[in-house]
């Protein structure tokens, strides 16, 4: 029995049908993992959801994804300059991973299309719900991506930056990641193209015992876009987990994150940077599962919305029993720079342990007008102190990362980003 | 070099007049002191002369070196020279120190037709101007204010101040929140700044900044206008009988 089963499909859910019958032939996989993606099929069959749905509550997919396009594999995509100079690129360009490159030390890398053919990644297919639409999209159609087993103890000191480049059409990506105990690294994720496309892609990361990971997620998708992206993540045992998340583009915008702090004393900083112009519709939705003692998470979600953009925030943090001792922290903070923008955010807390700190705020603000005012009594005119605000308001969250060189990167987006949009 | 003329202003939020008729002139190298009790419309007036739009000037007019600056924006203002120090300097988080004061000295001089600083010559200025304040450089690497004691700010304001070169400094209240060696410090630094060309108006409610700012003119504001103007021995008799026989007279 489906809640939203449709006596009609749209336009979207139709060509999402015809795409698999036209593909499935050429996906890769054993045949387990025909069967996950017959499976994720069936889901999509289903109907895409509505806002009748709590968690698309206020991202109506079935309205919002207008049209899906067919696949364009004729045009090329070409890798994009790294975030951080001295990065490993692991590109996957129109859907296709990098069948030539060199080893990076430290970390066994290897195609998502050939774990998938040897069927040791099917496990990681299934979905976690009726409503795990991302993760459906993605199971149905995934065709290459990138795995990272980073060893016990190794300290990656060159980032690593998966590129997910597209030329148009349809592009679903997957990449995973496991970093052994001990360990350190950075990862890069990057999210962009050219003309207009559905591209979905689905991140999965384990963060073995007393590792360290600072995961960033650049989404730079042009405004013909419908990006649908899924990041989940395990913490081990005093593991810490940084996600930095910066949407900087796309017409609709889904990144979830889903996050288990299973391990012991583990803790988890997710730190979001949303810049919305034009129509765009981005919507982050978190949920995080504290299920061990003694473990920690902040989340400080800042938006800039211009145009008649919207903006959502859902951040769900649930305290399991036994997760005593847990201290949670997360503020979404919005500043509205225009009349015809909008941002919501939903923040949930659902604590089932009686011994926690947690905490939620939300707020919705224009520039501070004393603010403004105190910069210009100094000589700055309008456009250059306002432009000084809205930075200061999202470097806070940036500057949080230590790291020079990625403060530096993420900065100089942010300066384009304005020099575009400001 | 500053006439204010029968200035009639109100909150423009509410219409509630503030400036009832005020007039003062104050000539390039002199030194006034405006004061008054409490809600007399100190602040307001400095905030008007700086160009804050919470208030909305109804009737008279502001001329500084002879133009009506009523249609410039603020920063257009301290562009052309005027400057408020101001009673409650706002904190701006995320806003690095450095950075605002490379950014306005630089909006200013572009504005004048100058050349930009650079990094270097900027460092030097900034380090020169916090030494003779006595300022640890350190305090300048947190963002705009934020967690500056009451009299960190002030003296942050003297140093803003000391870098821009205003032709008119206006002081409101630099003295509260400063002990004796404090306010010792930021008075020599504003009489280092007291040039034939340039023109202060320190703006108190207490006599005591006077002994070490020596103003050449003193008037009395009360209820939005100027009841009374003299010399510095105005102060000195304010400091000794209060205000009731000022307002009395003014009656
Ligand atoms: N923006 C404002 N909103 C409401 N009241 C104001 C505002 N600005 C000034 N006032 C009122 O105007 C009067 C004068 O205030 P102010 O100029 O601060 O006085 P002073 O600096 O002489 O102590 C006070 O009664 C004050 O409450
Ligand atoms: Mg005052």
């Amino acid at each position: 029995m489906n809640l939203h089963a449709q006596t009609t499909r749209t336009a979207a859910e139709a060509a999402l049908i015809d795409s698999f019958a036209a593909r499935i032939s050429d996906l890769p996989g054993d045949a387990e993992t025909t069967v996950h993606r017959d499976d994720a099929l069936e889901l999509l069959k289903a109907g895409l959801p509505t806002r009748r749905v709590e968690a698309w509550h206020y991202t109506d997919l079935r309205r919002l994804l207008s049209t899906v396009p067919a696949y364009r594999f004729e045009s090329s995509a070409a890798q994009v300059a790294p975030l951080i100079d001295r990065a490993e690129l692991l590109p996957v360009l129109n859907g296709a991973a990098n069948t030539q490159r060199g080893g990076i030390s430290g970390v066994a890398v290897s195609r998502l299309a050939d774990r998938l053919i040897e069927g040791d990644l099917t496990s990681k297919l299934g979905v976690a719900d009726p409503y795990d639409t991302v993760a459906a999209i993605n199971a149905a159609f995934v065709s290459d991506g990138y795995c990272l087993e980073i060893e016990d103890g190794a300290q990656i000191d060159r980032p690593v930056e998966f590129q997910n480049v597209h030329a148009g059409g349809q592009v679903h990506s997957r990449f995973a990641v496991k970093a052994g105990a001990g360990s350190k690294a950075t990862i890069v994720e990057r999210q962009t193209g050219s003309e207009e496309a559905l591209v979905s892609s689905v991140s999965h990361l384990d963060v073995a015992e007393g590792a360290e990971v600072l995961w960033i997620v650049l989404q730079e998708q042009p405004d013909t876009v419908s990006h649908l992206a899924q990041f989940t993540a395990t913490l081990g045992k005093d593991a810490k987990l940084t996600l930095f998340i910066m949407n900087a583009g796309g017409k609709l915008v889904r990144q979830e994150v889903r996050v288990t702090a299973d391990g012991e004393g583990s803790s988890f900083r997710l730190r979001g940077v949303n810049l919305l112009a034009g129509e765009t519709h981005c919507d982050v939705t978190m949920v995080l599962d504290h299920l061990a003692p003694d473990t920690f998470s902040t989340e400080t979600i800042r938006n800039i919305v211009t145009g008649k953009a919207e903006g959502v925030f859902q951040g769900q943090i649930r305290v399991a029993r036994d997760a005593q001792k847990t201290d949670a922290k997360m503020a979404c903070n919005t500043l509205l720079l225009s009349d015809e923008g909008s941002f919501s955010a939903k923040p949930e807390l659902e604590i089932f342990a009686d011994d926690v700190a947690c905490g939620h705020g939300a707020t919705v603000t224009e520039i501070e007008a004393d603010h403004l005012f105190y910069l210009m009594a100094r000589g700055i005119d309008e456009k250059t102190a306002r432009g000084l605000l809205v930075k200061a308001f999202l470097a806070e969250v940036i500057e949080e990362l230590e790291d020079e060189a990625v403060i530096e990167a993420l900065e100089k987006k942010l300066d384009a980003w304005f020099v575009e949009h400001g | 070099m500053l006439e204010i003329k029968n200035l009639h202003a109100r909150i423009a939020e509410d219409g509630t007049e503030i400036i009832r008729g005020l007039n003062l002139s104050v000539k390039a190298g002199e030194v006034a002191a405006i004061m008054g009790p409490n809600g007399s419309g100190k602040s307001t007036l400095s905030y008007i002369l700086a160009g804050r739009e919470d208030y909305e000037v109804t009737e008279g007019d502001i001329l500084f070196n002879g133009q009506s600056i009523l249609e410039m924006d603020p920063a257009e203002r301290a562009a052309t020279g005027i400057f408020l120090a101001f009673q409650y300097p706002m904190e701006i988080p995320g806003v690095a120190t450095m950075e605002f004061l490379k950014t306005a000295i630089n909006a200013q001089r572009k504005a004048r037709g100058e050349e930009e600083l650079k990094i270097p010559d900027l460092l030097k200025r900034v380090r020169s101007a916090a030494d003779e304040l006595e300022m640890d450089m350190n305090m300048l690497k947190r963002p705009l204010n934020v967690g500056f004691s009451g009299g960190e700010k002030k003296r942050a304001e003297i140093l803003q101040m000391k870098l821009l070169e205003p032709k008119l400094c206006m002081l409101d209240e630099t003295d509260s929140g400063l002990d004796i060696d404090a306010l010792k410090i930021v008075a020599d630094g504003v009489n280092a700044l007291r040039s034939p060309d340039r023109a202060v108006v320190v703006i108190t409610h207490y006599q005591r900044l006077l002994d070490y700012i020596v103003p050449d003119t003193v008037h009395v504001l009360y209820r939005g206008q100027i009841i009374k103007s003299g010399s510095k021995d105005l102060a000195l008799d304010l400091e000794k009988n209060g205000y009731a026989g000022v307002i009395g007279e003014a009656a």
